[in-house]
């Protein structure tokens, strides 16, 4: 219900209700995680759209998930900026301490690591995000590992 | 001495509030506007100023605005866009946490000139950040009637709605995110219709870029003649340039436009790492095609660049040492575009995916004979074959770094391996 009331809601800023399906989508993966079948159903019956043009949309950008993803979405910059300070052999080591490879997910569903396009913090190369939280800049493999401890440590609380 | 304009509040820690924006003059360009302006006043001052826009293509702001229609029985909309993607560029981001009342401020009074009620900040949604600042900047400046209804007692009305982006570097492209905002995937469209025409729900819609609309206000303050006073006489007016790379001092350097690419790289952003020689620079995003090293006496306008056959673009100057590998740099900035392609022109779609193998393979040492000649014809066919710049631009800086540094292509080929990795 609550749901249906923040979708209402972000309609209200369009003149159409297809024009609040991308909010309507963030909303929805904020709630439930991901966007399941079922969840673009639900969306499209809020907004009363065909459920065509929800699917459509949640599979053209990348910050909208349709399969499960870990609690930690690591996200880390390859682009051209990233990669001359040192992106890759970072990359390498966050797959090396997750056992994972890029756009895998941990057995236990905690990490999920993927490569991103340039995120626009180019001056603090390398750079990463971990789900919708600021930018940790100036990357170095000890400052991942502390990261990493402090979301293992966030996940145990 | 040049004296900052756009970054002149950024610097200071908090001073994203609107007290220290109102302290420092904020706002006031607004209230003098909806006081003494009617649209058409505005209009002529921007267009006198000769403000161009700042999102890349260098088209002038009040030509832009001065293209809607007068008379048409639609709502004219306003649309701001902050969806900077292009690799190495990071200017608006630090206008948008920095000082992001300088950008509403703007917003109103392009919205004044073109007639909006209604406008969209199309903001990518990776900038957290600047998505918290801009909502706080917006409740504020609701609250203190600088927008919603009766703007200052002055009959103007104005909506600023935020649309947060979901990770498509395409929606920088104006038709790409009225797409976006009308809840569709972001594929452009062809123009004409021009958006100043026929653009939001097919309605007269001008899209602005952050950093020209943060110009707006210091426009109105300090008059045309100020700001064209600053810089060369085509391109004038005080700018924004995103420094990174193997530079020693990377960041956001505020100076006039026109200065030299060198005197940037070097005088500013303390030039190469000690002991390295740079190799080449990248004036204006990856899209813009790479300078070699005996080219950066160029001047960052508009005109020069373009004379040399590059652009100023986002003016996110990339630097590259003697210790950086082109065809490796060539690769990766193909590969972000191979993703970033919509899918919808086949030359774009299909090319880059076909110059991805062939730069992959060459880097990797398997490079064959005839490699370096279909990568020029491939150039060739996405070039001015796709409905936007995105597949051009990625052609286009290919097609400069095999010219320009083709002994290296060479090299990897004829060795069958990196010379550098």
């Amino acid at each position: 219900m609550e749901l249906k009331n923040s979708i209402e809601e972000a309609a209200k800023r369009y003149p159409n209700p297809r024009s609040a399906i991308m909010p309507a989508l963030f909303l929805a993966q904020k709630e439930h995680g991901f966007l399941s079948g079922e969840t673009l159903k639900e969306v499209a019956g809020i907004l009363d759209v065909p459920e065509i043009w929800v699917y459509e949309v949640s599979t053209f950008y990348g910050m909208f998930h349709t399969e499960p993803i870990g609690k930690f979405h690591i996200k880390i910059c390859t682009n051209l900026s990233c990669q001359l300070l040192g992106a890759e052999s970072l990359l390498a080591h966050l797959e090396k301490s997750l056992g994972v490879e890029a756009g895998g997910t941990t057995p236990d569903g905690m990490f999920t690591l993927a490569t991103a396009e340039c995120l626009g913090a180019c001056e603090g190369a390398p750079m990463m995000q971990v789900n919708d939280g600021y930018f940790h800049m100036n990357l170095t493999p000890a400052g991942i590992d502390e990261i990493l401890d402090g979301l293992l440590k966030e996940a145990a609380e | 001495m040049f004296e900052k304009v756009l970054l002149k509040n950024a610097e200071k820690p908090d001073a994203y509030g609107i007290k220290a924006y109102e302290a420092a003059g904020g706002y006031q360009a607004l209230a003098k506007v909806v006081r003494e302006f009617s649209p058409d006043g505005l209009i002529e001052l921007v267009k006198d100023s000769n403000l161009r826009g700042r999102g890349g293509a260098g088209f002038p702001t009040g030509v832009k605005w001065s293209f809607v229609p007068k008379d048409s029985d639609k709502p004219t909309y306003l649309c701001c866009n902050a969806d900077e993607s292009e690799p190495g560029t990071f200017k608006d981001r630090v206008i948008m946490e920095g000082d992001p009342h300088m950008m509403l401020e703007g917003m109103a009074l392009a919205s004044y000139a073109i007639g909006a009620e209604v406008a969209y900040l199309y903001i990518r949604g990776e900038y957290v950040l600047c998505i918290e600042r801009l909502q706080a900047a917006l409740d504020e400046a609701y609250g203190k009637g600088y927008l919603g209804r009766d703007i200052l007692g002055s009959g103007f009305n104005l909506d600023i709605h935020m649309h947060v982006g979901a990770g498509a570097y395409i929606c920088g492209e104006e038709t790409a995110m009225l797409e976006s905002i009308e809840g569709r995937r972001g594929e452009p469209k062809l123009k004409p219709p021009f958006p100043a025409v026929a653009g939001l729900y097919e309605c007269p819609t001008v899209i602005n870029n952050t950093e020209t609309l943060a110009c707006l206000p210091h426009i109105v303050t300090r008059g045309a003649e100020w700001f064209r006073g600053i810089g060369p006489e085509k391109s004038p007016g005080p700018k924004l340039y995103c420094l990174s790379g193997h530079v020693q001092k990377p960041g956001v350097y505020e100076l006039p436009m026109g200065i030299s690419l060198r005197e940037l790289v070097d005088d500013h952003a303390g030039g190469a790492r000690p002991g390295r020689k740079i190799k080449a620079v990248i004036p204006g995003g990856v899209s813009a095609p790479m300078i070699p090293e005996s080219g950066l006496d160029v001047t960052m306008d508009f005109e020069s660049l373009t004379a040399i056959d590059t652009m100023l673009g986002s003016a996110g100057v990339i630097v590259l040492d003697d210790g950086d590998c082109i065809v490796r740099a060539a690769k990766n900035i193909n590969e972000f575009f191979h993703e970033e392609s919509c899918g919808k022109c086949t030359p774009c779609r299909e090319g880059l995916d076909w110059t991805d193998k062939i730069l992959h393979r060459i880097e990797a040492g398997e490079g064959k004979e005839g490699d370096l000649e279909q990568l020029d014809f491939l150039c060739g066919s996405i070039f001015g074959n796709s409905f936007c710049a995105l597949g051009d631009g990625a052609a286009w800086a290919l097609k400069a770094a095999i010219t320009q540094f083709r002994d290296e292509f060479v090299e990897h080929v004829e060795q069958g391996r990196c010379p550098y990795h």
